[in-house]
């Protein structure tokens, strides 16, 4: 499909606007001008509608399709809550508004959403603070891992080191080293599929500044040893990070915070239900322990004891801004939303559903895939499409297989210490038709990787393009047009 | 309400399946000990009941004042067509196009953004987005650090305080020396800024139009860093780009600004768009998503996420930078903008934002006691000292129905007497005249 700017007909209008009503018409002084052609594209307003609705097709969703992508939680997203946050009363408000004096008493809807949304994080996670500042997943890791630096500078302690276990998101080592601390990989147990315990005690020492975990972790397994790891992490004052990616697993049956975690991130993307939007904006608020409430970003909001809301900047130790004003709001409030409607019921329902439908998928393909960890999972698993790689099936035709089969695949090749590895997440929202027919189509692949190999490795056939030539991409950087 | 569709008796079938009497015992790998010490949140509610309670608590909010409020965020007009198509939920409930065969939507239209981001700024290569303008910036720096191997950030004071702010905050970790330059009102001070610049220096970060509304041609800084072996960063208002000269064209070498104009309403602070458009030598060392335009196995044309070995998914902790999910829907929103109002179109909110401000600014000079700061030129915002408390007036002005402008005190200590006003293409004439008015009234009182 032509690129928009081929479509171009110079003279075209999409927009027409409002002729000048002021007596002025000024010019730029000529230093300061724009001196090179502008060369956007000229179209009506059916011809940019159309180019976009042709695009919009050209993809796959949670509304149009199974979207199984494990560590994503490709959840449903309520309408409701995207109107929600079309409301003239928060889709116009300039956040600066709070910020002029007596302006805060402009905006206590919103200050509200902010402040409210901030607890019932707190009681979600069992966390005493929360800052809806970072503005996606690994935005949220960063606000954390300054969060350590700030304990661990203002505790006077000297310590270089965060540990993260091997099957951990490429956005955990990043975000650390990233705020300037170097990164100790913890193996995992192979046997149990959770973090090891004994490598765990012979890497921990004083030069640790924090452990990061995902539990359960990114092979969907729950680290039951928490209490005995955030145990041997005190005894080394290193802070305990939860990384809440999988929090849809434990909602209303397990919270970080009474775990002894002292920081943790989730993410309103993943497990309150706002929209992914094919690759943000998310949201990824921070929530502390008491002992580390006053290092967290200004501004942060208050309630008066009159029951009005106020921001407040009157935090000293605080690490500063992390970001221009109050988080993703839009999308916070669709999570607002989302947790509203759903309430402590609902919440419990969730994870309940989440982990019986990983289950269900699990044990449903575990003889016709390998399965690393075949007992059971909490709201995600991983297969490995080792047994097919002897018929030179890899993890990567099964997935292009499944996109023939009308479903998103699942994400493949992580974690990295599985091999050939397909990590399946459904979600709550998936009904039971769905799954069998998901299920009824890994198995069909499965046939098809013995008895014909070469045509999954044609998939997929039925998409718009065919496999493409990502080294070809990367050599000639085609980037702009 | 929930979103669960399975019944009870499907349930129990699924249950057998997986071999087990209740869904409680797939939580047993949880501790006893460690049970939820309390859980205590509201009952659910409807669907009716919760849309209500949002409405009640979307009118407390005074969304209606006539605004001269921007500091970098800005009232424009956003045609429907722009919601209409970002509305479509086969773009919105995707998720980052890993798999491109069934993402060419998303891909092709980030390619595209890539091209209006480059043609706006007249640089070389854009990447798929950022969370905003301020944390652009910050990538930004820390790119030219990584390529230069220096430490050196010499920062001109009219860049954003908000975003000098954010900046700071993330570099209080790294053992970045960051140098600032003061600006008041005015074009960058030359001579301040570079006596700042030498071979240890990193990168230089000016802003244009700079807070304070000043537009300037920077092209004698570009010069002086890369004389000095320093990399040159521009932070831009992109409707400013259609008039003013661009930052490819003054040479700078990496560029950033706030996309919250082109399309994206206020909503109280974000989500926003940051974008960034770098010389195509940089591209690998450049964070974020990108897209390029390759063949499929039949030759046929497509699009793939590509260069993803700068990227943590792959490289972890040697990544270029810790970004994974964006804001892409936020630059969707963008490139529909702007392929919307096209050349003429985005040239003409251009020229009206800049009417409509010297109209303004004609309006304020006539009351006595106010002074406008009209040289150097701006754009779409400039700055006047009242004849009393700019936060004291603001005050009075949101009773007369205005959100009169951004006292610059906030920022600035001994500026309390000055006012930043902002003035978009979605103020009349009238409106300019009420504003002008009210304040003689007050100011005057």
């Amino acid at each position: 499909m032509p690129v928009i700017f081929e479509k171009s007909v110079p003279g075209r209008r999409g927009v027409r606007l409002p002729e000048s009503d002021v007596p002025v018409s000024s010019r730029i002084d000529a230093r300061y001008a724009r001196s090179t052609e502008l060369d956007l594209c000229e179209l009506s307003e059916l011809d940019v509608v159309r180019h976009f609705t042709d695009l919009s097709r050209k993809n796959y969703g949670v509304d149009t399709n199974f979207y199984p992508l494990g560590s994503c939680t490709m959840k449903y997203n309520p309408k409701v809550c995207e109107d929600i946050a079309r409301l003239d009363g928060f889709s116009l408000l300039h956040p600066l508004l709070p910020q002029l004096r007596r302006g805060g008493l402009l905006t206590q809807g919103a200050l509200a959403v902010v402040y409210e949304l901030e607890q019932l994080l707190c009681e979600i996670t069992g966390m005493d603070a929360f800052t809806l500042q970072p503005l996606a997943g690994a935005h949220g890791e960063l606000t954390g891992i300054m969060l350590v630096a700030a304990y661990q500078k203002h505790k006077k302690n000297k310590k270089s080191e965060i540990l993260i276990p091997d099957e951990a998101h490429g956005t955990n080592p990043s975000s650390v080293a990233t705020a300037g601390y170097s990164v100790r990989v913890v193996p995992t147990n192979r046997e149990t599929g959770s973090i090891d315990l004994s490598a765990l005690e012979s890497v921990m020492g004083e030069q640790t500044a924090a452990l990061m975990l995902t539990n359960p972790n990114t092979l969907g397994i729950f680290i039951s040893d928490i209490e005995k790891i955030s145990a041997l992490a005190k005894a080394y004052d290193c802070l305990m990070y939860y990384d809440g990616a999988n929090l849809n697993a434990v909602l209303g049956r397990f919270r970080p915070g009474d775990a002894l975690f002292d920081i943790v991130h989730v993410n309103l993307h993943k497990t309150f239900g706002t929209p992914h939007g094919g690759g943000g904006p998310g949201s990824g608020p921070v929530g502390v322990k008491q002992h580390l409430a006053k290092f967290l970003p200004i501004s942060r909001v208050i309630k008066r004891d009159d029951n009005t809301y106020a921001l407040n900047y009157n935090y000293p130790d605080s690490i500063g801004y992390v970001a221009p004003f109050y988080g993703n709001f839009a999308v916070c409030l669709k999570a607002y939303a989302y947790i509203l409607s759903l309430g402590a019921e609902g919440l419990r329902r969730v994870s309940a559903n989440a982990v019986l439908n990983a289950n269900y998928i699990l044990h449903s393909l575990k003889k016709d895939y390998h399965t690393p960890y075949p007992d059971g999972c909490m709201h995600e698993f991983v297969l490995s499409a080792r047994n097919q790689t002897k018929k030179g099936v890899r993890a990567v035709d099964i997935a292009k297989a499944l996109i023939d089969e009308g479903f998103h695949p699942p994400t493949i090749y992580f974690p990295l210490i599985v091999k050939e590895a397909l990590m399946i997440e459904p979600t709550e929202t998936e009904n039971k038709e769905t799954l069998d027919s998901f299920i009824e189509a890994m198995i069909r692949i499965a046939k098809k990787a013995e008895t014909c190999p070469e045509e999954l490795h044609a998939a997929p056939l039925s998409t718009p393009v065919g496999r493409l030539n990502e080294t070809k991409a990367a050599k000639d950087m085609d980037l702009c047009y | 309400m929930t979103y669960i569709a399975n019944t009870d008796e499907q349930r129990k079938e699924m249950l057998k399946r997986c071999g087990v009497s209740s869904v409680e015992k797939f939580f047993a790998v949880i501790p006893a000990s460690l049970q939820p010490k309390s859980f205590s949140i509201p009952q659910g509610r409807s669907e009716l009941e919760v849309h209500s309670f949002f409405k009640k608590l979307a009118n407390q909010n005074y969304y209606n004042l006539i605004s001269f409020l921007g500091g970098g965020y800005y009232d424009h007009f956003i045609p429907s067509a722009v919601d209409a198509i970002v509305e479509r939920s086969e773009f919105y409930t995707a998720y980052t196009p890993y798999q491109p065969e069934l993402s060419q939507g998303t891909l092709q239209a980030m390619y595209e953004y890539q091209t209006h981001i480059c043609r706006l700024t007249d640089m070389e290569v854009a990447n798929a987005s950022l969370y905003d303008g301020g944390t652009a910036l910050y990538e930004a720096f820390q790119m030219a650090i990584a390529l230069t191997g220096r430490r050196k950030v010499v920062v001109d004071g009219g860049v954003s305080p908000i975003y000098r702010k954010m900046i700071y905050s993330y570099a209080t970790n790294l053992s970045v020396d960051f140098r600032e330059t003061v600006v008041i009102h005015g074009q960058t001070d030359r001579e301040r800024l570079f006596n700042l610049i030498d071979d240890s220096t990193a990168a230089v970060i000016t802003q244009n139009p700079n807070f304070f509304g000043a537009i300037d041609d920077h092209s004698d800084i570009v010069q002086r860093c890369h004389d000095n072996g320093a990399l040159a960063l521009q932070s831009v208002n992109p409707i400013a780009c259609a008039i003013l000269k661009t930052p490819g064209d003054m040479g700078f070498d990496i560029v950033t600004g706030e996309g919250q104009p082109l399309g994206i309403p206020l909503s109280f602070g974000g989500p926003y768009l940051g974008f960034m458009a770098v010389r195509k030598k940089l591209v690998r060392k450049m964070p974020g998503r990108i897209v390029g335009r390759t063949v499929d196995t039949k030759n046929k044309e497509g699009f793939v996420l590509t260069l993803q070995a700068r990227e943590q998914h792959i490289r972890r902790e040697k990544a270029t930078s810790n970004i994974c999910t964006n804001q892409a829907l936020c630059a969707l929103r963008a490139h529909v903008y702007l392929s919307l109002l096209g050349t003429d179109g985005l040239r003409e909110v251009a020229q009206l934002c800049l009417d409509k401000a010297e109209y303004a600014k004609e309006r304020l000079k006539a009351i006595p006691g106010i002074e406008v700061i009209d040289s150097p030129p701006t754009f779409n915002e400039f700055s006047v000292r009242l004849p009393m408390d700019a936060g004291e007036c603001v005050g009075q002005m949101i009773e007369k129905g205005f959100a009169a402008g951004f006292p610059l005190g906030r920022y600035y200590s001994g500026m309390e007497d000055f006012l930043l006003v902002a003035v978009t293409e979605k103020r009349t004439k009238y409106e300019i005249g009420q504003f002008a008015e009210a304040l003689e009234d007050v100011v005057c009182r």
